[in-house]
């Protein structure tokens, strides 16, 4: 691991300073996905802020309702609290469907939202990749693409969207609560929160430099039931191959995709839809398969269906 | 100011042998890729850092290269080798230990950011004379062949009964309210922990057992 520099900070605008005076700094939370990356020499932050003791790790009602979860918050609280299981239960499902026990110990709600590629060639320091290196070309194209996403893809970058927490958040449409470095606020809609690759797949979201997640807000509760049905190469503890989060109830019935988009996806329009082919030809217009991840389109519509079934 | 990973003379002789302190324990935990090697023979130490922290009920004192993690300083700094280290990227759970009462992966967590808290290694559950009861079970239904990841796999499964005593759920749990403790609740929960050798139906007849479950 490259040498750096460490600091403990006490407020969230100490926080944002602290990242945007310092060239490369980063966010330490979890740390979970970034100590990974920097033992492989991928993330080479020169200054690490610790940002785990700033309080903002409880889960409070809001007054529209909702609920405000502060960026701290382990994912393993964010699970197994009790008005997440009751309204938000999609939440619930969707981050034990996630990680191992030990990873939702430690991995924060705000650090699950910035969680980096898990494509094989963003590892690979041998392969070219845009993200990694940008302009450096990208070998999933052509290469091992299996599990690689088929929507929003470009040119440049394959890689799928790894979280599962962030696919129920993106059904709930939940709001990025912010901190800029000068004190000020913003709250981004999930769903403008990340970006498509495009041509600048190292840009994976709309924060500015030393911007801080403080908390991510749900909006008042659904209601209906609710689901998160993930495909995935072993029973446990593994990425999405396919994934479909699912709200059905009386007046509401929302759909969100994992492991097949560049970011989590949702297609309001297929929404007032019905059955899994008309729901899944919508959700799935502007696929960009290859020869090798070509399974998920059927993949996907099947999933669709069974997740159907169940409501 | 003493420092008690000092008087620990296992670690010292290896220290000693890897020229000494703390960049050359780092060196030593640390992979030397190819790309890291020009680099590593110019780049400076970054400052040290104060860590205290409680293991075992024990206190100690380290003052620690940022990068060591708290599996390093487990193993390097406080000579606690049964902490073990598999992949050291969080996938295999030879490192699990319980940091302020919840298990984590000790490899992917940096020692610095646990300053002041209390952490318990296999060392800290049970001893040779007086085993834990989960190391008893273990024992007693050969819940490992080579051993490896036991103790990681202890660590785990000590904390994870607690978490279904809670009512935490799992992706397995059929009603989020209603925490029920089965054999695939452990297997679920248990995903962490990757035993090479495949002692898994051991390793839940022993979670079974300790947990007060029929045979």
């Amino acid at each position: 691991m490259r040498a750096f520099t460490y600091e403990r900070v006490r407020t969230p605008q100490e926080a944002a300073q602290a990242v945007a005076r310092t060239p490369g700094a980063r966010f330490i939370a979890g740390g979970t996905n970034l100590l990974d990356l920097m033992k492989l020499g991928i993330e080479r932050p020169t200054h690490l802020v610790d940002v785990n003791r700033l309080g903002l790790d409880t889960i409070e009602a809001t007054a529209e309702g909702g609920l405000r979860i502060g960026a701290m918050v382990r994912n393993a609280d964010l699970a197994a609290h009790a008005r997440v299981r009751r309204d938000y239960a999609v939440l619930t499902r969707a981050l034990v469907a996630g990680a191992s026990a030990q990873l939702r110990n430690k991995a924060t709600t705000g650090g699950n939202l910035l969680q980096r590629s898990r494509c094989p060639y963003f590892y690979d320091t041998s392969k070219p990749c845009n993200k990694r290196q940008p302009g450096s070309g990208c070998a999933a194209i052509g290469g091992f693409s299996r599990n690689l996403a088929i929507l929003g893809v470009s040119d440049k970058c394959i890689s799928q969207h790894p979280s599962d927490m962030a696919v129920a958040m993106r059904l709930l449409d939940a709001k990025v609560e912010t901190m800029m470095p000068d004190g000020t606020t913003r709250a981004i809609a999930i769903a403008n929160f990340h970006t498509l690759p495009g041509e600048t797949p190292h840009i994976e979201n709309v924060l500015k430099a030393g911007e801080f997640i403080t908390a991510v807000s749900l909006p008042k509760p659904l209601g209906g039931k609710h689901f998160y049905r993930k495909v995935r190469d072993r029973a446990s503890y593994a990425f999405a191959t396919v994934s479909v989060a699912m709200v059905k109830g009386p007046g509401v019935q929302r759909f969100a995709f994992g492991g097949i988009g560049t970011k989590p996806w949702r297609v309001e329009a297929a929404e007032r839809l019905s059955g899994a082919d008309a729901i899944a030809e919508a959700v799935l217009a502007g696929a960009q398969s290859t020869q090798q991840n070509r399974f998920k389109l059927a993949l996907t519509r099947r999933t669709l269906a069974a997740v159907l079934t169940e409501a | 100011m003493p420092y008690d990973d000092e008087a620990l003379s296992p670690c010292v002789t290896r220290r000693a042998l890897l020229a000494g302190g703390a960049v050359g324990v780092a060196t030593v935990s640390t992979p030397v890729l190819a790309f890291e090697a020009e680099s590593k023979a110019t780049a400076p130490s970054p400052p040290t850092v104060d860590v205290s922290l409680s293991v075992n009920g024990h206190r100690h004192q380290l003052r620690l290269d940022p990068r060591v993690t708290l599996l390093d300083a487990l193993r390097e700094h406080l000579a606690l080798t049964g902490t073990k280290k598999g992949c050291d990227h969080g996938q295999c759970g030879a490192c699990t230990v319980i940091v302020e009462g919840r298990r984590i992966n000790s490899c992917l967590t940096l020692a610095v950011m646990h300053d002041g808290e209390a952490v318990t290694t296999i060392e800290g559950l049970g001893t040779p004379d007086k085993l834990h009861p989960m190391q008893a079970a273990f024992v007693k239904h050969d819940g490992f062949q080579c051993g490896y990841c036991t103790p990681g796999q202890i660590c785990s499964s000590v904390a994870m009964l607690g978490e279904i005593e809670k009512g935490i759920p799992s992706h397995v749990t059929p009603d989020l309210d209603h925490v029920v403790f089965s054999d695939a609740e452990v297997r679920e929960r248990m995903s962490g922990n990757i035993c090479r050798c495949a002692a898994y139906p051991n390793i839940v007849a022993a979670i079974r057992e300790v947990h007060g479950g029929a045979e």
